[in-house]
Protein backbone atom coordinates (compact mmCIF):
# COMPACT_ATOMS: atom_id res chain seq x y z
CA UNK A 1 0.00 0.00 0.00
CA UNK A 2 2.86 2.26 1.25
CA UNK A 3 4.91 1.35 -1.91
CA UNK A 4 1.66 2.04 -4.26
CA UNK A 5 1.67 5.68 -2.69
CA UNK A 6 5.35 6.14 -3.50
CA UNK A 7 5.09 5.23 -7.11
CA UNK A 8 2.13 7.02 -7.77
CA UNK A 9 3.95 10.32 -6.05
CA UNK A 10 6.92 9.36 -8.11
CA UNK A 11 5.00 9.41 -11.53
CA UNK A 12 3.32 12.50 -10.54
CA UNK A 13 6.60 14.04 -10.15
CA UNK A 14 8.27 12.90 -13.12
CA UNK A 15 4.95 13.95 -15.34
CA UNK A 16 5.57 17.45 -13.62
CA UNK A 17 9.44 17.57 -14.15
CA UNK A 18 9.17 17.11 -17.49
CA UNK A 19 6.50 19.59 -18.20
CA UNK A 20 8.47 22.14 -16.75
CA UNK A 21 11.56 21.32 -18.79
CA UNK A 22 9.37 21.63 -21.38
CA UNK A 23 8.22 25.10 -19.92
CA UNK A 24 11.18 26.57 -19.34
CA UNK A 25 12.82 25.88 -23.02
CA UNK A 26 9.48 27.52 -24.34
CA UNK A 27 9.87 30.04 -21.61
CA UNK A 28 13.51 30.96 -22.27
CA UNK A 29 13.31 33.26 -25.56
CA UNK A 30 10.68 35.12 -23.67
CA UNK A 31 12.82 35.83 -20.38
CA UNK A 32 15.60 37.10 -22.87
CA UNK A 33 13.29 39.69 -24.65
CA UNK A 34 12.14 41.31 -21.44
CA UNK A 35 15.30 41.43 -19.60
CA UNK A 36 16.76 43.23 -23.26
CA UNK A 37 14.05 45.59 -23.18
CA UNK A 38 15.37 47.18 -19.82
CA UNK A 39 14.68 51.02 -19.07
CA UNK A 40 18.21 52.18 -19.39
CA UNK A 41 19.34 55.27 -16.89
CA UNK A 42 22.34 57.17 -17.77
CA UNK A 43 23.88 60.52 -16.18
CA UNK A 44 23.77 63.57 -18.07
CA UNK A 45 27.14 64.67 -19.31
CA UNK A 46 26.14 68.35 -18.39
CA UNK A 47 26.01 68.96 -14.99
CA UNK A 48 22.80 69.98 -13.05
CA UNK A 49 22.30 73.40 -12.82
CA UNK A 50 19.48 74.83 -10.36
CA UNK A 51 18.23 78.22 -11.19
CA UNK A 52 17.47 80.42 -7.92
CA UNK A 53 16.34 83.03 -9.57
CA UNK A 54 13.25 81.75 -10.37
CA UNK A 55 12.54 82.83 -6.44
CA UNK A 56 12.51 86.37 -7.98
CA UNK A 57 8.93 87.93 -8.81
CA UNK A 58 8.97 90.72 -11.49
CA UNK A 59 5.79 92.24 -10.39
CA UNK A 60 7.38 92.40 -6.61
CA UNK A 61 10.07 94.42 -7.91
CA UNK A 62 8.45 96.83 -9.58
CA UNK A 63 6.31 97.36 -6.42
CA UNK A 64 9.61 97.47 -4.53
CA UNK A 65 10.60 101.33 -5.98
CA UNK A 66 10.04 103.41 -2.97
CA UNK A 67 11.31 100.49 -0.66
CA UNK A 68 14.84 100.62 -2.47
CA UNK A 69 15.02 104.70 -2.54
CA UNK A 70 14.11 104.82 0.93
CA UNK A 71 16.44 101.97 1.76
CA UNK A 72 19.37 104.21 0.04
CA UNK A 73 18.68 107.33 1.94
CA UNK A 74 18.10 105.68 4.43
CA UNK A 75 21.43 103.72 5.21
CA UNK A 76 23.72 106.53 3.33
CA UNK A 77 26.98 104.32 5.24
CA UNK A 78 26.29 101.14 3.88
CA UNK A 79 25.75 102.19 -0.15
CA UNK B 1 56.44 132.41 -8.13
CA UNK B 2 55.40 133.04 -4.68
CA UNK B 3 52.22 133.67 -5.55
CA UNK B 4 51.58 130.95 -7.79
CA UNK B 5 52.92 128.44 -4.89
CA UNK B 6 50.02 130.05 -3.17
CA UNK B 7 47.81 129.72 -5.51
CA UNK B 8 48.28 125.84 -5.70
CA UNK B 9 48.35 125.43 -2.53
CA UNK B 10 44.94 126.77 -2.25
CA UNK B 11 43.57 124.82 -4.77
CA UNK B 12 44.67 121.78 -3.15
CA UNK B 13 43.11 122.67 0.29
CA UNK B 14 39.81 123.41 -1.62
CA UNK B 15 40.14 119.96 -3.36
CA UNK B 16 41.03 118.59 -0.72
CA UNK B 17 37.84 119.90 1.66
CA UNK B 18 35.92 119.34 -1.90
CA UNK B 19 36.29 115.58 -1.34
CA UNK B 20 35.88 115.14 2.22
CA UNK B 21 32.92 117.10 1.41
CA UNK B 22 31.65 114.77 -0.81
CA UNK B 23 32.71 112.17 1.55
CA UNK B 24 30.84 113.36 4.49
CA UNK B 25 27.86 114.10 2.02
CA UNK B 26 27.90 110.50 1.07
CA UNK B 27 28.41 109.50 4.39
CA UNK B 28 30.60 106.51 3.48
CA UNK B 29 33.64 105.82 5.40
CA UNK B 30 36.65 107.27 3.97
CA UNK B 31 38.58 104.18 3.23
CA UNK B 32 35.11 102.82 1.36
CA UNK B 33 34.87 105.92 -0.75
CA UNK B 34 38.41 105.20 -1.56
CA UNK B 35 38.61 101.65 -2.71
CA UNK B 36 35.34 102.57 -4.84
CA UNK B 37 36.74 105.65 -6.56
CA UNK B 38 40.39 103.53 -7.31
CA UNK B 39 37.80 100.10 -8.58
CA UNK B 40 39.01 98.01 -6.04
CA UNK B 41 35.23 97.08 -5.37
CA UNK B 42 32.15 97.48 -7.21
CA UNK B 43 28.48 97.22 -7.05
CA UNK B 44 26.55 93.65 -7.60
CA UNK B 45 24.16 93.25 -9.50
CA UNK B 46 22.72 91.54 -6.52
CA UNK B 47 22.27 94.04 -4.24
CA UNK B 48 25.79 93.85 -2.69
CA UNK B 49 29.68 94.74 -2.79
CA UNK B 50 31.85 92.78 -4.70
CA UNK B 51 35.41 92.74 -5.25
CA UNK B 52 36.85 93.68 -8.48
CA UNK B 53 40.61 92.27 -7.87
CA UNK B 54 41.75 90.27 -5.22
CA UNK B 55 41.50 92.09 -1.64
CA UNK B 56 43.54 92.94 1.22
CA UNK B 57 42.30 91.39 4.55
CA UNK B 58 41.49 95.33 5.02
CA UNK B 59 39.67 96.02 2.13
CA UNK B 60 37.72 92.36 2.37
CA UNK B 61 36.93 93.10 6.36
CA UNK B 62 35.27 96.29 5.13
CA UNK B 63 33.08 94.84 2.22
CA UNK B 64 31.72 91.93 4.58
CA UNK B 65 31.27 94.28 7.08
CA UNK B 66 29.29 96.81 4.68
CA UNK B 67 27.44 93.66 2.93
CA UNK B 68 26.28 92.07 6.25
CA UNK B 69 24.85 95.71 7.40
CA UNK B 70 23.16 95.89 3.81
CA UNK B 71 21.70 92.21 4.03
CA UNK B 72 20.30 93.44 7.54
CA UNK B 73 18.20 96.74 5.90
CA UNK B 74 17.30 94.44 2.78
CA UNK B 75 15.93 91.96 5.48
CA UNK B 76 13.72 94.09 7.78
CA UNK B 77 12.87 96.27 4.20
CA UNK B 78 11.63 93.48 2.36
CA UNK B 79 9.80 92.04 5.64
CA UNK B 80 7.76 95.06 5.44
CA UNK B 81 7.19 94.67 2.02
CA UNK B 82 6.01 91.38 1.62
CA UNK B 83 8.92 90.49 -0.15
CA UNK B 84 12.24 88.36 -0.44
CA UNK B 85 15.61 89.37 1.04
CA UNK B 86 16.75 88.67 -2.84
CA UNK B 87 13.96 90.75 -4.53
CA UNK B 88 14.35 93.54 -1.89
CA UNK B 89 18.35 93.10 -2.72
CA UNK B 90 18.21 93.00 -6.17
CA UNK B 91 16.04 96.10 -7.15
CA UNK B 92 17.69 98.51 -4.73
CA UNK B 93 21.44 96.94 -7.08
CA UNK B 94 19.83 98.13 -10.06
CA UNK B 95 18.86 101.49 -8.00
CA UNK B 96 22.49 101.69 -6.89
CA UNK B 97 23.74 100.65 -10.23
CA UNK B 98 22.21 102.74 -12.37
CA UNK B 99 22.08 106.10 -9.78
CA UNK B 100 24.63 105.92 -7.24
CA UNK B 101 27.86 104.47 -9.47
CA UNK B 102 29.41 107.78 -10.86
CA UNK B 103 31.75 107.50 -13.94
CA UNK B 104 35.09 105.13 -12.76
CA UNK B 105 33.48 103.16 -10.84
CA UNK B 106 33.18 99.61 -11.30
CA UNK B 107 29.74 97.43 -11.61
CA UNK B 108 29.19 93.85 -12.46
CA UNK B 109 26.96 92.79 -15.31
CA UNK B 110 24.34 89.80 -14.25
CA UNK B 111 26.69 87.76 -16.41
CA UNK B 112 29.33 88.29 -13.80
CA UNK B 113 31.85 90.36 -15.84
CA UNK B 114 32.54 93.99 -14.61
CA UNK B 115 32.58 97.19 -16.29
CA UNK B 116 33.57 100.41 -15.45
CA UNK B 117 30.95 103.06 -15.33
CA UNK B 118 31.31 105.69 -18.36
CA UNK B 119 28.79 108.82 -19.38
CA UNK B 120 26.49 105.74 -20.97
CA UNK B 121 23.81 104.06 -19.58
CA UNK B 122 24.67 100.87 -17.47
CA UNK B 123 23.50 97.42 -18.44
CA UNK B 124 21.52 96.49 -16.28
CA UNK B 125 19.99 92.65 -14.99
CA UNK B 126 17.31 91.79 -17.22
CA UNK B 127 14.83 91.85 -14.40
CA UNK B 128 15.54 95.04 -13.31
CA UNK B 129 12.10 97.55 -14.14
CA UNK B 130 12.75 100.19 -16.77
Amino acid sequence: MAQNRDQLTNRTDNAIRRHMRKMIFLCAPLVASVLTGCVQVTAPDKPIVINLNIAIRQEILYKLSAASEKVIQENPGVF
Amino acid sequence: MKVSVEMMTAALLLGAIATSAIAFQSGRDPAYQNARESGLVGEKSDGYLGFVVPPSSAVRALVEDINIKRKAVYSKEALANGATVEEMALRTGCRLIAERTVSGEKYQTSSGQWRTRDGTAPELDSRCPQ
